[in-house]
């Protein structure tokens, strides 16, 4: 087991190294120069050469790129260039966000999710099965921003029970979970976030559902005389690895995909915060977001693959 | 193949009946594949649906009752049926439902395109990178690693983010994004093939890799290849309008499912219908390539 964890992790790292070569490259993907968005336009070429020179601007790319992962590696995403802010103070606070979501939206699209997928899967072919897989495909592809609007249409302009944005008016700094009157701004957004990972999750659970059913250890618990709901028991348990692996996988993409749901519902998470540096061309904290993300992302791939290697022992030689 | 011909209680079939055609026509794989899709009606339904969607968007100047462009400010956000606007108009008074039939031109080919320059270079590499030597697959494959790692919609608004908005860039960023996968599903069927007895004896009688790519290792990958592919196309759409809702994507005044609903959620409270629009547009397209993608995948594959 030790074996495998060291080798996962050693894997990790040339793909996070990758990752943040690509975030580093995408101040060149901008078009024009990077320093265009802080410089007067009527700077003189010796200003010019002063600021490149304060950035690093003006050494060989390579060596901009090891300076740079220097400073990441040691917490410094640089400065903002709207807010002059650090990134790494924004990109922190809006990360937090995100995960609140996240971590509310995981649970729910688990529970829904496996709950219809483990019916569908123990009924194939019957109504509740077609139901379950049309409600599946209707989840995959529903644009989950224009859920948000509709959600935000039927219970905040018709019925006003529910906010239809934002965090609250104390904004994020002063938010409560533990009161209604802050929570409630959390549940259009969560339930939004949760169709897709709904889908997603009955799917899987239908899938290793149907496939659990099918192998003779569960033909033996029958003629061994086990009641059907004893029977289930045993499938739904040997199902769940796979079904596991896919929820820690869509909790990075909630993660990093939240971007939609967190503009759609004016959110002030990492989305919301990428959307900012987006419109500004503020690429240090472009740069900062995706980074922070991407390794997010990347950290909960590792996770999952070790939790399931610890469920299911095949896996480790593999 | 399920009677077996057993020596006592069958006679003997006669000449003639071994000359005669077989009893059951035999099938190509894609005779086959035709034939099991012409039997499957949901997806043939849908399938209808999204040739309609795809001759609305075509023939948009034809079927449109009005100019998508052409704006009226007494006429703004006007309800169903208004003055002949059967849909009503937005918010610069244009005419909704001419700015949604427009609005499928770009929505699907941002959702095709992308799909397809991904299907031709990451088909390409995962060939190459299947077929050459090791240290070409592992240049390959752990690049695509790197791009595997950011969640889609990160990649795809981060390469668009930092690029600008536009539909060229739209497409490439989503091209970016959907090339690693389709270079996976490439590369693995290309190296179940590879060590095949066959190919080994193509290679004996003297056939080159060109020649081994094009005539034994093309066929076998184009199958899951295009499954792969035909399931993007839904992903692809909902990314692309996507992009366009974040206003990365395709910009104004050229009418698009996403950037249209971007630009109705101003006026959410005061026509909450015409603003659910657009999104309808998105998810019934969606939707029915979804489906038919399911279809197709069922009835391609043959283990059935």
């Amino acid at each position: 087991m030790l074996g495998y964890i060291i080798r996962r992790i050693l894997f990790a790292i040339p793909i996070a190294l990758g990752v943040s070569v690509v975030c580093f490259s995408l101040v060149y993907l901008a078009p024009g120069d990077p320093l265009q968005t802080v410089l007067p336009p009527d700077a003189t070429a010796e200003t010019i050469a002063i600021v490149k020179h304060a950035y690093g601007f003006d050494r060989p790319i390579p060596v901009q790129y090891v300076l740079w992962l220097w400073h990441v590696l040691h917490g410094d995403f640089g400065r903002s260039i709207a807010t002059q802010r650090p990134v790494t103070l924004e990109v922190f606070g809006s990360v937090a966000n995100t995960a609140m979501l996240a971590l509310f939206a995981v649970p729910l699209s688990f529970l829904a999710g496996f709950s219809m997928g483990a019916v569908a899967g123990c009924f194939p072919g019957r109504i509740m099965d077609r139901l379950v897989t049309g409600a599946a495909v209707i989840g995959v592809s529903l644009p989950n921003y224009w859920l948000g609007l509709v959600l935000v249409i039927a219970f905040a302009v018709e019925y006003m029970v529910l906010p239809a944005s934002g965090m609250g008016q104390q904004g994020s700094a002063a938010f409560n979970l533990f009161h209604w009157s802050d929570a409630k701004f959390l549940v259009l957004p969560v339930i939004t976030l949760a169709m897709i990972p709904i889908g997603i999750i009955a799917r899987t659970t239908r899938a290793a559902v149907a496939e659990v059913r099918g192998q003779d250890f569960v033909t033996t618990l029958r003629a061994m005389g086990l009641s059907e709901a004893a029977v289930i028991r045993h499938v739904l348990k040997n199902s769940s690895p796979q079904v596991l692996a896919v929820m820690g996988l869509q909790f990075g993409y909630l993660m990093g995909g939240s971007i939609l749901v967190e503009t759609v519902f004016t959110w002030p998470g990492s989305g919301f915060l990428l959307n900012k540096a987006i419109i500004n061309r503020d690429i240090p904290v472009l740069q900062g977001t995706i980074l922070a993300l991407s390794l997010i992302f990347v950290a909960t791939n590792l996770v999952v693959d070790l939790l399931q290697a610890t469920l299911d022992p095949r896996i480790r030689r593999a | 193949m399920s009677k077996t011909a057993t020596l006592t209680d069958t006679p003997l079939p006669t000449d003639s009946e071994f000359e005669g055609a077989p009893a059951t026509p035999v099938r190509g794989y894609w005779q086959s594949v035709l034939v099991r899709l012409s039997r499957d009606w949901v997806t043939l339904a849908f399938g209808v649906v999204v040739l309609f969607i795809i001759c609305c968007a075509i023939f948009a100047p034809l079927i449109a009752p009005f100019d998508p462009y052409s704006q009226s400010i007494i006429g703004r956000l006007k309800p169903f049926g208004w003055r002949n606007h059967p849909w009503g108009t937005d918010e610069l008074g244009r005419d909704l439902m001419s700015r949604l039939i427009y609005g499928g031109r770009i929505s699907l080919v941002m959702g095709l395109a992308p799909v397809l320059v991904a299907t031709i270079v990451g088909g390409t590499l995962g060939v190459v990178g299947g077929f050459a030597g090791k240290i070409a697959n592992t240049a390959i494959m752990r690049t695509m690693d790197v791009f595997y790692a950011f969640p889609s919609i990160l990649l795809a608004v981060a390469i668009s983010g930092a690029m600008g908005g536009g539909i060229t860039n739209g497409i490439i960023s989503l091209s970016l994004v959907f090339i690693p996968a389709m270079c996976r599903v490439a590369e693995t069927a290309t190296a179940q093939i590879k060590n095949l007895d066959y190919i080994e004896a193509a290679r004996a009688s003297g056939a080159g890799t060109l020649a081994i790519v094009r005539h034994h290792v093309l066929g076998n990958v184009l199958g899951p290849v295009f499954i792969y592919a035909s399931s993007l196309v839904s992903v692809s759409i909902l990314l692309a309008s996507g992009l366009s809702f974040l206003g990365l994507g395709v910009q104004p005044p050229e009418p698009d499912w996403g950037l249209m609903l971007s630009t109705l959620r101003q006026s959410i409270y005061v026509d909450p219908l015409g603003c659910a629009m657009p999104g309808i547009a998105i998810f019934i397209t969606s939707i029915c390539f979804n489906l038919v993608s399911d279809g197709v995948r069922a009835a391609m594959d043959v283990r059935e």
